[in-house]
């Protein structure tokens, strides 16, 4: 049951993950990107890891594309069959299915160090205690990090003035 | 409901490997656009994609390997919020761009080019 969920949801991802690099409408490939992170989502739950599937469908899902679409949106030109994809794509694909190679070949080549068909449940309330309690200062360094981010963005995206 | 609150090892019929080459897959597919896009916002489009890679690669191996500590599941979490930062920093400079140069591709941003 939980394998053909797997492969549910891992179509879902790579499937949305191509329309990203291959539509050639930006807007499609915006829908294929939401796409993607969903699947992404299912798949943590399938990894019992509920907590992390809500914070992406939040974060990803709603925050993260009503920017990423926003930013489309005021970035558009008036030319709308432009050409989205570089000279460089050929030697993109290769530079990608190499990576992937390497990957599989390290996979193929790997000891595994114990039983790797079995997964450990990991409830709600031990992340909560683990995120606050042991990782409690990275976790306010990150609140910082996320207020200083969000601000220099604000000042970098500003009008200033004389501009039109 | 206790019961829910436990950890608990499962055997569910997919394996560790299975979700690393989804992991791998979906990075390579992102190292593509990268490379491939000349359009900024599908470029961080692509970036998000290889986040996402990363994060499916820390959560497997933290369930099915190193369950105790939660370290892999706090990285992703801190992952999420860098890539929500991420996002919002790098779209501010890209209207910056688009609104100095009237373009968002990357190949035509080739000021310090020599």
């Amino acid at each position: 049951m939980t394998e053909v969920f797997f492969y549910i949801f891992a179509a879902t991802v790579i499937g949305g993950a191509l329309g990203v690099v291959l539509l050639r409408n930006i807007v499609h490939a915006a829908l294929g990107l939401i796409g993607s992170l969903l699947g992404v989502a299912g798949i943590y739950i399938l990894l019992s890891v509920e907590f992390l599937a809500l914070v992406q469908v939040l974060i990803y899902g709603g925050a993260v594309m009503v920017l990423i679409l926003f930013g489309l949106m005021l970035t558009r030109t008036r030319e709308l069959k432009e050409n989205l994809d570089g000279d460089q794509k050929p030697l993109a694909a290769v530079a990608a299915l190499v990576l992937l190679g390497t990957f599989i070949a390290a996979f193929a080549n790997t000891e595994w160090p114990r039983d790797v068909g079995q997964i450990t449940t990991v409830p709600f309330n031990d992340i909560g205690n683990a995120l606050f309690g042991r990782w409690a200062v990275p976790f306010e360094l990150l609140s910082g990090v996320l207020l200083v981010a969000l601000v220099g963005a604000i000042i970098i995206a500003m009008q200033e003035e004389g501009e039109q | 409901m206790t019961a829910l609150l436990l950890q608990e090892s499962i055997t569910t019929g997919v394996e560790l490997q299975q979700y690393l080459v989804l992991s791998a897959v979906l990075f390579s597919i992102g190292v593509y656009g990268v490379l491939a896009r000349r359009n900024a916002v599908l470029i961080l489009m692509s970036v998000e994609l290889m986040l996402n890679a990363v994060s499916i690669n820390m959560v497997a191996f933290a369930v099915y390997t190193a369950p105790s500590m939660f370290v892999g599941i706090i990285f992703a979490i801190f992952i999420i919020t860098i890539a929500a930062a991420e996002v919002g920093l790098a779209l501010g400079i890209v209207l910056r761009v688009f609104r100095n140069r009237g373009t968002a591709n990357v190949d035509e941003v080739d000021s310090l080019k020599w």
